[in-house]
């Protein structure tokens, strides 16, 4: 019962044991009414608002913005860095006058139409490794090859292949989707559980039926961030691409503006091409890709 | 059989409903072929609640399985209503162990009508016998929550009702209960017997626990390990929950705790 600092094990069990104390026992018969605590009370509004991602993120973009005019303006150098106040308004004049939506546009036609070319193929491919093993191994020996990659580099010889114009951008453009939206699919499947197929066998589904109903919304939590890591490689390279070629072919896209800019030595006008692609990539991230996981995977609880 | 008068057997309740002869299954590992029954034989009755018992290892869920469809049997064969079976169907609905058999992409209603969307019944009398189900084992108020909502014993109840809404010859329970904590396991054994009671279905019950063998079971087949081999099929219908820890449901108890433990390692 002593318990000295030093262990005297052989002592101390020799020693009197530690014995449970007996208590009398007793039963409640009748359980008291549940004192509730306080009142729930609102939390101060400062903490509310804070509670807010968005609000929380706004203010640190606006810190940011504060930080980047600051600094600006003591450099005084608008050639070399321009201010926030100066980016915004080559923003403004060149949304105003059209340029940049019109940009903006041919950049995301081509976006699409190669995103969902790449999608396709990756369908292709994830069928044919989920069904066969020989299409398991074409698989994993092709991402293996491919997905380290960089689209860019494909870049020479798909203008080797396509010249210079839409096809070339989209070719590198699927390059960049294909591999990691069909490498994440197909672990996705992999990772269906034994359990939830056989539920899904025991109804009587089979093949594509199977496939559609059971496997792809099992399978679409990694579907989808295979879609989304896609769709950043997607956009990213689509723009590089653009920085080499544009105006040859016939319409240049985003990209292009920003190395117009840059031969103009506009160079708020650069900073204001590459807040657009920022932009438009805040708004797929944030406002598509969230829809879309607000109404599936966290609905379902297959994520947080 | 408890509540069940004997004048009023049919001549179609003393045919089997479904018929195991001599079944040896294996199954392939890496390196080993595995035997995990070897010339297994039984008969199974309308309204039977026939448990499959043994330690793991005595491949009684690979039994369960084989019955599902889900594997063939390398000899002998597996009849239900004198048809071999030879893949899974929508006539022997399955409950599994595990709380992922629930689709978490639809509600518990549209988890229950699904089977039955699948076999052709349409959208309202799919939604009709889902709520009706659903009821049966108090869940109707939940029927629009998602499955990521629900306790697992609430789980293991909408895969019941699920599987209950397909109105299959016969249930096949996969040790439903097994990840349960053991009040909620008491309270759905009881459940599932009053649910018996009510609707008369037949079920396959497969669990490693004698007491819930006894429990639920009117009929127990006890499994040795490795391979499984048939070490005897006792009757159990005289109990119920009442007689849980009785003297006489203690000494079947005992008995299959001795067939299954005194010759031959123990398992576990």
């Amino acid at each position: 019962m002593s318990q000295s600092a030093v262990p005297q094990s052989a002592v101390s069990q020799s020693a009197v044991k530690l014995q449970p104390v007996v208590r009398p026992e007793y039963v409640n018969a009748t359980l008291p009414p549940v004192v509730t605590g306080q009142v729930e009370a609102p939390l101060p509004l400062v903490q509310r608002l804070f509670a807010h991602t968005l609000v929380r993120r706004l203010l640190i973009l606006a810190v940011l913005a504060v930080v980047w005019e600051i600094y600006a303006r003591w450099l005084d150098n608008p050639l070399m860095f321009p201010s926030f106040s100066e980016t915004l308004g080559a923003l403004w004049d060149n949304t105003v006058n059209g340029v940049i939506p019109q940009r903006l546009g041919v950049s995301l036609r081509v976006l699409v139409m190669g995103y969902a070319i790449g999608i396709g193929i990756a369908a292709i491919f994830t069928t044919l490794a989920v069904s066969t093993r020989f299409g398991t191994d074409l698989l994993s020996t092709l991402t293996a090859m491919f997905n380290p990659m960089p689209a860019i580099a494909l870049l020479p010889l798909a203008l080797l292949w396509f010249g210079l114009g839409v096809p070339s951008l989209v070719f590198v453009i699927v390059h960049s989707v294909l591999w990691a939206v069909a490498l994440n699919a197909h672990s996705g499947f992999l990772a269906v559980s034994d359990t939830q197929r056989m539920a899904g066998q025991t109804f009587g589904l089979s093949g594509l039926r199977f496939v559609a109903l059971i496997l792809i919304p099992a399978a679409f939590p990694a579907i989808l961030s295979g879609l989304k890591i896609g769709w950043a490689f997607a956009w990213r390279t689509l723009i590089a691409a653009e920085l080499v070629f544009g105006v040859s072919a016939g319409q240049g896209g985003l990209g292009w503006f920003i190395f117009e800019n840059r031969n103009l030595l506009e160079t708020a006008g650069v900073f204001a091409g590459l807040m657009t692609v920022m932009l438009v990539g805040l708004f797929v991230e944030g406002v598509i890709f969230q829809t879309i996981e607000r109404y599936t995977v966290r609905r379902w609880g297959m994520q947080r | 059989m408890k509540h069940m008068p004997a004048p009023s057997r049919t001549a179609a309740a003393l045919t089997p409903l479904l018929q195991a002869d001599s079944v040896t299954l294996q199954y392939k590992t890496r390196d080993h072929l595995v035997t995990a029954t070897s010339d297994v034989s039984f008969d199974i009755y309308p309204a039977d609640r026939f448990v499959l018992l043994g330690p793991s290892g005595c491949g009684k869920s690979t039994l369960l399985k084989a019955i599902a469809g889900f594997i063939r049997p390398v000899r002998g064969t597996i009849r239900l209503k004198g048809q071999q079976i030879t893949r899974p169907g929508p006539d022997r609905m399955m409950v599994f162990q595990e709380f992922d058999q629930l689709m978490p992409w639809k509600t518990v209603r549209q988890n229950v009508a699904f089977p039955l969307r699948c076999n052709g019944v349409g959208t309202s009398e799919a939604d009709a016998r889902a709520l009706d189900v659903l009821g049966k084992v108090n869940l109707a108020k939940f029927s629009d929550a998602y499955p990521h909502m629900l306790s697992g014993g609430m789980k293991q109840r909408v895969a019941i009702a699920r599987a209950m809404g397909m109105r299959p010859d016969i249930l096949l329970m996969d040790e439903p209960y097994a990840a349960l904590d053991a009040l909620t396991r008491r309270k759905m054994q009881q459940e599932l017997l009053e649910l018996w009671d009510d609707i008369r279905f037949t079920v396959v019950f497969v669990t490693h626990s004698i007491e819930e063998a006894v429990l639920i079971g009117n009929r127990i087949l006890v499994l040795s390990p490795h391979p499984g081999q048939v070490k005897a099929e006792l009757n159990a219908h005289h109990f119920d929950a009442s007689h849980q820890g009785g003297a006489e449901f203690q000494t079947l108890c005992g008995r299959i705790h001795h067939m299954l433990f005194d010759d031959g390692q123990p398992a576990h």
